[in-house]
This record gives C-alpha cells, structure tokens and sequence, in this order.
C-alpha cells in the first residue's frame, strides 16, 4: 500500500543533512534542528533498497525528508491498489526510477459483472505517462483493468527493455495486442494471460514470438480458447532454456505435452491441456515416464478432462508438489482419494465440488501440510444438482489439516456447530471465504442464522486477514466482527445484516479494514456516515443494492473532500434519491476526469 | 394438460435478507409499463384469480396426495417463510402452505439461473458475447419483505409456462427483457416464452466469469455423453410437468428403481412411480391395461424416461441395467397424460421379451 502525502514537494532538492520534519505526517514528532543524520545519501539509498515490503517502504518514507527522499530514489516497484487514488503524474513524480508497476483498477464486484462495461480503469493514460518517465519499465502487473490492443501495442514499442506482462481479469483486448507484445518485445521473460475478458481471433499471436526469443521464463496462456501452433510453441519451449513456468491451454493434448515436458527440465510450474481420450495416441504407458524429467515441479495445475485412466500418468509428479489446482477438472471422490494418496507435500489444494465430502475426507487424511484450500462450485447457477460439498466435508477437511490459513468454500448447506468445529480445529485462518451459495439461507439444521458460525471464527482466529460471509445473517454477526476481528483488512458482506448498527459494528471495531464490499444489505445512510472518520484510512468501500440514497453520499462527499464518492446510476434511469452503486475511496489525484456519464462523482 | 398455477405465499418473513428499497422494485415496474401483470392465461388482473385458484389446486392436491407438499410456488426471494428446508424430507403438514412443491436445492429464490447453458446449445460464443450477457441490469434483484410489494412482483412471476421446455433462459424475470444486453439466444427466447419466476440474481454466486463459461462447456459436454454406460456419473435430466425447473440424478449413484423413486420423491415431493416402478427389477411383469389406468388414475403424477430411440416409456418396466443404459431423460408426467403410454411401454417390454 502507497501512502502518498500531497503535501510533499517530491521535487525538493536532496539535502544531504536532515530538515526538520514539517508536513510529512501530522502526527510525527519534529526533529530537532540541529540533529544530523550520519548517513550520506547514497548509503542511505543503498540500505533503503534491500527493503522490499511495500508497507515497510511507506514507513520508512515517513521518517523525515532525507529517508524520504532516500526512499524515493531507491524504489523500484511501485504497488497501486487502487489505480484511482494516485495518478500516474503524480508517481512519475515521487519515484524517478521504478521498474515494476503493479496496478489494479476496477472495485472487486466487477468480476461478477456488477460493474458496467466502460467503467474506467484504462492503462493507457499510465502508459503515456510512463513511456517518458519510465522508459527502461521492465514489468508491469495489471489486475482488472481495461486494457486495448492499442495499449499493448504502444506498451510493446516504446518501452525497450520490457520483460514481463501479467494481465489478471482485464478486459478489452485481443489476441492482436498479444501479437504486439509477442513480436517487439526482444527480452520478453514473462507473459501471463490469465482469466482475462479476451477477444479470442485465433492462435496466431504465439507464432509471433521470433526465432531469437529465448529469454522467456514465463509463459502462461491457459486462459485461452484457440488452438496455438504446435509446432511454434514446440520450438518456442525448446530455445528458452530458462522456462520454469509454463501453462498451457485445453487445445493441447497429453501427446503433445509429453513433447513439450522433454524439452523444459527446469520446470518449476506447469498446467497441463486436456487429458481428453480421443485426443490420445497411445496407451497410458506411453506416458509412464512423462514427468520423471521434471524434478522441480512444485505446481500443476489445468488437468482438463481428466479420466480415471489417464489422470495416474501424473502421479510420478505429485510427491514434490506443494500446489494442485484442479479447479478444472471433474473429479470424483475416488479418483481424489486415489490422487492425493500421492501428494504428502500438499500446501495449496483447489477443487471442484465433485470430488464431494468423501473427497474432501481424503484431502484430510492425505495432507496435513495443507495451508490452503479452494473448493469451487462444479455447478454454481445449476440448482438442479443435488450435490457439491457439504459441511461435513469442511469438518473433515479441518480435522486432518489443522495447519489450514486460507479457505474458500463453496456450498449448498452449513451449519453453525460445523464451522465453530472447524474454527475450533484451524485456529490460523487468515482468510476464511465462506459462500452459502443460497442468499440468506439459515443454519440446515437449527434453522438459526449463521451468527454464530462466524462469531467463532472471529472469536477463534485472531489473525484473520480477510473475510466473507454468507448465509442468513443478524446484526450480531457484524457485533462480533466489530468485536473481535482486529486483524482484519478485508470484508464481503452480501445479503446479509437487519440494520445500519450492523454496518456501523464493523466500522467501529475492526481497525485494520481497508477494503469493504456489500451487496443486498439493508444498510443506510446512518451506516455510510459512521465510517466519515475511517474511509480516509481504507482503500475503498462499495455498497451496491443497499439503502443509502443520493442525499446521503451527498453528505459524504461533502465531509470529505479528499474521498471520491462515486454512484453508478442504473441504465434504467432509476429513481433518484437511491444510489444503487456507490464507490468510496481516498484519492489524491481528486475526482475522476475519466468518468462514464453513469459515474456520477458527488 | 393444464399446468398449475404458480402462485405466490405473501409471506412477509423472508428469510431471505434481500433488502433492496420499496422504491427500487417500485420503480422497476413503472419504467417497464411493458410489463402488466398478467398470469398465464392472460388476464391483466390476477391477483384475485391466482389467490383462488392456488387454493383450489392446494385442495386437490391434499385430497390427492397424502398431504404432501403441494402448491407448486415458485416466489421471488423474500416470499417464503423462514421454516422452509432445503431437504424436502420433513414432510410437516402444517407447512403445507409453504413447503415448496420443488424445494430446489437450496430451495430459495434468488438463485443465479443457470442461463449458461444456452450459450453451449448450438453456436460456439465468443467471450466477449457472453460477457455481455452477464449483466442483468438489475442487481437489486431482492425484494423487500413488505407482503404487498411480494404480491405484486408474485404477479409477475405467476406466469407458467405452458410448454415448459428445458431451456434454462425461460426463468428469467420479465425485466430482463428490456434490457439491451441480452446475447442473442436470450432475447429470442424470451420474446417467444412467457417469463417464468426465479429471480436472477447478478452476480451470485460470486463465481468469476471464466470459470462461468467454462462451467458452460463442461456441461455442454457432460450432456453431450448423458446416456453412454461407462464410468463415472451419469447425470439426466429429471423435468416435471408444469415446473420451470428442471433437476439432475445420477442414475449410477442408484442400484434399484426404489432408490431412485424415493430419491425423486425427496425432490419432487408429490408424485409417485406407481407401485409398478418397485418390481422393476424381475420386470417382466407386464402390467396388465386396467391395473396400469387404475395407478395412473389413483396417483397425481408417474415417472417416465425418454429411451435411446426417442420414445417415453413408463419407468419400471425393464431390468434396472437395462433402464440406465437406455435412459436419456426423465420426466414426471401427470398420470392422464402417461395413459397414452401405457400400451407403447406394453409393446415394448413384450419385444424385448
């Protein structure tokens, strides 16, 4: 997290004694003026540059002017969680000598469509800025940003040294801009396509990586639906010696990848294509010895159409494993059992919800190093299935795998005494991500609300991070979360709450919260006002479909000039005193100049 | 065959915390003036015609049917009563009125509907397509717990679907229709059938959109191999007569037509295979005409499945193997229809002996 001080002069001359610290933070002690720093500069900058935290940065440039300028000069990677609240002026300004950006732009919410296209969040106006202040970038990180093949193109062309491209849940480009990045990008060592909103013309993009690429050491375009040229992506894989991660899509059969695995030994990740029968040449034999090259494989992931036949050629990979992602494959439980009998070094497990509670008993007694666990839904929008996983193979799960910190679980039933049980027996969590995929549904069995299923999980996992609730939910799940989690920076509220004190329970105790987002709670103007004091401290608040009115984000907005409080009105040119989408967030660029005619910047 | 009238419980305790604004449904109708409440068979004021005939059907049905849950009600989030369970297996009588004739798992409204599966029935979609059609303009699809404002959106959503089809896009809420950014497949189909009840709600489950379209196509494959006997499941589709909604059984999760009638009557819980679906597994019993007329008379509703040649036989009448390597679908049919049935399903146990 950036900590920006619009009252900084980033353009002061370096001094080499200390200045008194005046406006850096007002609640910082000033130094005495004759107190001297002993280091010189460039000691400074030097020790200051080992420091690679993004937090730990933000508090070194707090210290006093020198440390700050130190800082300044000796950052390389620039982290912007919320591409709104800075602009690209602005950082080109602080940091003259970055290498690596990391932004993200649109709120979270986006990704499950609740954000209208042409929200905003464009690149392009960082890369304009960036190709004269930045002109030697190597890396850039995007996550939920629109971004065009003009971008890319104009990314590939001006930035010379360029190496490495991750796009995350991005939109508005094609395989074209691929192209771009593919064909100019001489030193290209990264290219991570994943999940994104891609126009997909075809394969062709890969063909354009030419015959003296040899550097890449990432290639991920699992994401994609059409076929690649073998051939090219053959002759790819063999010229780039340092490959450790490659992930490739469906098209690709285990034929194939059998050819490719001869030529990557160094493989540390690989996501395989399908496993698809009739795809196959020949017998599963063949495949005996196809990962006994691959020594470094810890990660695996893609297993598209798994048989039971074919899935074991895996099998000689899965003891040095720490991460299998089968979120893609349609395992059932048997074939889980079978599979993670192989697998004891298992830190990150994701699933599909196929592979049911008996699965999940064998992900228990399989792996008890397991950190974290990921369980999605085979079927989500499909209420027709009657199965999935249930709370008993949560219990389960937590039972054999006490080291648990991360979970994401998805599910059709709950109940209160399972998750006390699983809180109980996982007291680390520092994610807990529960989805009762039925809005507001109760406890199965008591018929109670889900209180006190998440009371026990704040009340037991003192280091919780991030959280998100679900179920039918009182007031008194938001009482113990103001209550007891302390820790926590992150909070998904849908369907959930009877009143503003729930909202405002939140706001006052939780501390540490930085990101909160709620759907479909009947939450008001009075809670949106309790957090005047807090937004400041937080990145951003969203509340969609909740009760608050134009009048009261009015209000808002008129505390507090240093936060954006944006409304997205519905095309249906809905009633005006609701605000339906609200958007808040502290920025020191000021409102929005990019703003659609839906975002209506209070 | 009349379909049942769906009607809506104006029960004000939803469980469902779906709390938009009074306005915000309010709203919704006035900007659609499109949108008269109409029930199926077209009248603009339905209120006193649903309330009625709702409680005609519930009367029948509890003659009929051991009092079973009965009214077929299928309300917008916020419209059923808390005691509601998603398991159908307490069958308490005194919560007749509320128990859902399809307690869909997970029972409640407000369930993402699984539209996807249009996208897979035919043309290869472009991402970008299907992208588009995620945004259901509304995302305030709750409603709020006020009994009036459940009526009326009850109203909207009391309209059955005469010829109820599988397609998954006829569950959409009539206010999707106006909204522009329907695909293609979408806004055909909506033109062409009756809105039916569940809400879409946007964005819920928070699945991501990639994961969603290849969820899409997995099933599209699944589907593609429903009926070949191999390993792993084989799910078909089980649809009832006069219900948007369809459900899914894994036939080899089964050994005996037992399991599976009552595994259908926990889903659908008010019809019955008929005593002849428990002697499947001799299954050479041929069920003699009048015996058969007298089962089909004597019960709401039988089972029956769509064999590999495209014909609907009567569940039962084959050896258990025999059924799951010839069925491809399952349908619940009301007893007066099954009749016509009978002599076919007759004929065909009789070649095959």
């Amino acid at each position: 997290m950036m900590l920006l001080q619009p009252s900084m002069d980033p353009n002061r001359k370096r001094a080499k004694s200390v200045d008194r610290v005046d406006s850096v933070d007002s609640g910082s002690e000033s130094f005495e003026s004759t107190r001297k720093c002993g280091f010189p500069d460039e000691v400074l900058e030097r020790v200051l540059s080992l420091i690679d935290s993004h937090k730990d940065r933000s508090s070194v440039s707090l210290v006093c002017k020198d440390w700050y300028n130190a800082e300044r000069w000796s950052r390389r990677d620039v982290f912007i969680g919320n591409c709104y609240s800075v602009s690209p002026e602005i950082v080109a300004a602080r940091f003259p000598r970055v290498r690596s950006v990391t932004l993200k732009g649109k709120p979270r919410f986006s990704d499950f469509n609740l954000v209208p296209e042409d929200w905003g969040a464009d690149v392009h106006p960082w890369l304009s800025v960036f190709s004269t202040a930045y002109p030697f970038l190597e890396e850039l990180r995007l996550k939920r940003m629109a971004v065009t093949d003009e971008s890319l193109e104009f990314l590939a062309t001006n930035f010379h040294g360029f190496k490495a491209l991750s796009l995350l849940s991005c939109d508005g480009f094609s395989t074209d801009g691929l192209k771009a990045i593919a064909t100019h990008c001489k030193n290209l060592t990264e290219l991570d396509i994943q999940e994104n909103g891609i126009d997909d013309l075809g394969g062709h993009w890969l063909s354009c990586f030419p015959e003296s690429l040899t550097s890449l050491e990432v290639l991920n375009f699992a994401s994609l639906n059409s076929e690649v040229s073998f051939d090219a992506l053959e002759k790819l894989v063999s010229r780039c010696k340092s490959l450790r991660v490659l992930k490739v899509n469906r098209n690709v059969s285990l034929d194939q990848l059998q050819k490719l695995l001869l030529h990557c030994p160094l493989l540390m990740e690989l996501g395989t294509g399908t496993f698809m029968q009739e795809l196959i040449s020949g017998p599963v034999t063949e495949f005996k010895t196809m990962f006994s090259n691959c020594k470094n494989l810890v990660t695996l992931s893609g297993l598209w159409d798994t048989t039971p036949l074919y899935l074991p050629v895996i099998y000689p990979a899965c003891a040095s494993l720490t991460f299998l992602n089968l979120s893609y494959a349609t395992l059932r439980s048997d074939e889980l059992a079978n599979l993670l009998a192989h697998c004891k070094s298992l830190r990150r497990l994701w699933l599909l919800d196929t592979v049911g509670d008996k699965g999940l008993e064998a992900v228990g007694s399989c792996c008890p190093l397991l950190e974290e666990l990921r369980v999605f839904p085979a079927d989500p929008f499909d209420q027709e299935i009657f199965l999935g996983v249930t709370e008993s193979g949560f219990v389960s799960v937590s039972h054999g795998c006490p080291k648990l910190r991360y979970v994401l679980y998805f599910c059709r039933q709950m109940t209160n005494a399972a998750v006390a049980t699983i809180a109980r027996n996982c007291p680390d969590f520092t994610h807990f991500r529960l989805c009762i995929m039925n809005p507001g549904q109760p406890d199965y069995l008591t018929k109670e609300p889900m209180d006190d299923a998440f009371g026990s999980v704040v009340k037991t996992c003192t280091k919780l991070q991030r959280l998100a609730i679900s179920g039918l939910l009182t007031d008194r799940t938001f009482e113990y979360i103001g209550k007891y989690a302390k820790n926590l920076e992150t909070l998904s509220v849908a369907f959930a709450g009877s009143s503003d004190l729930g909202m405002e329970s939140v706001l006052k105790g939780c501390m540490k919260l930085r990101k909160l987002e709620i759907r479909d709670c009947p939450f008001g103007n009075a809670a949106l006002l309790s957090g005047l004091t807090k937004y400041e401290s937080m990145r951003s608040l969203w509340m969609s479909a909740c009760n608050v009115t134009m009048n009261g984000c009015r209000a808002l907005a008129k505390e507090k000039p240093r936060l954006n409080v944006e409304v997205m009105r519905d095309e249906e040119g809905s009633d005006d005193s609701q605000a339906h989408k609200v958007y808040v967030y502290r920025s020191v660029a000021g409102p929005r100049r990019d703003a659609p005619p839906f975002v209506l910047t209070l | 065959m009349t379909p049942p009238l769906l009607g809506v419980e104006g029960d004000g305790q939803g469980n469902v915390s779906l709390m938009t604004s009074a306005s915000t449904m309010e709203s919704i109708f006035q900007k659609n003036p499109g949108l008269t409440e109409r029930n199926y068979m077209g009248l603009s004021d339905c209120s006193s015609v649903d309330s009625s005939v709702v409680s005609g059907i519930s009367e029948v049905k509890r003659n009929n049917l051991n009092l079973r849950a009965t009214e077929l009600r299928l309300g917008l989030p916020g419209s059923q009563s808390p005691e509601r369970d998603a398991d159908v297996d307490n069958a308490s009588s005194e919560s007749l009125d509320e128990k859902p004739l399809f307690p869909l798992l997970p029972s409640k409204d407000g369930i993402c509907l699984g539209s996807q599966k249009t996208f897979v029935s035919g043309n290869k979609r472009g991402f970008s397509d299907t992208i588009d059609e995620g945004k259901w303009m509304f995302s305030s699809s709750g409603t709020d717990s006020d009994a009036s404002k459940t009526s009326v959106q009850g109203k909207i959503s009391a309209v059955a679907q005469p010829n109820m089809t599988k397609d998954a896009t006829s569950k959409m809420m009539p206010q999707e229709q106006s909204h522009g950014t329907f695909g293609t497949n979408l806004n055909k189909v909506n033109a062409s059938n009756p809105p039916a009840s569940k809400a879409q709600v946007v964005g819920w489950p928070p699945v991501r959109s990639f994961r969603k379209n290849i969820l899409a196509t997995n099933s599209k494959a699944n589907d593609e191999v429903d009926g070949k006997p191999g390993p792993g499941a084989l799910f078909v589709k089980v649809s009832m007569d006069g219900a948007p909604y369809l459900r899914k059984v894994d036939l080899r999760s089964y050994t005996a037509y037992q399991q599976l009638s009552s595994a259908l009557e926990k889903m659908f819980s008010c019809f019955t295979i008929g005593q002849c679906g428990s002697q499947g597994a001799p299954g050479r019993e041929s069920l003699s005409e009048s015996k058969l007329r007298d089962l089909l008379h004597g019960s709401e509703y039988v089972l029956t499945y769509e064999d590999k040649d495209g014909d609907w036989m009567l569940v039962g009448d084959v050896p258990w193997d025999m059924f799951i390597g010839s069925c491809k679908r399952l349908k619940i049919m009301k007893g007066s229809d099954a009749i016509g049935l009978a002599p076919r399903a007759m004929e065909k146990s009789k070649t095959r002996n």
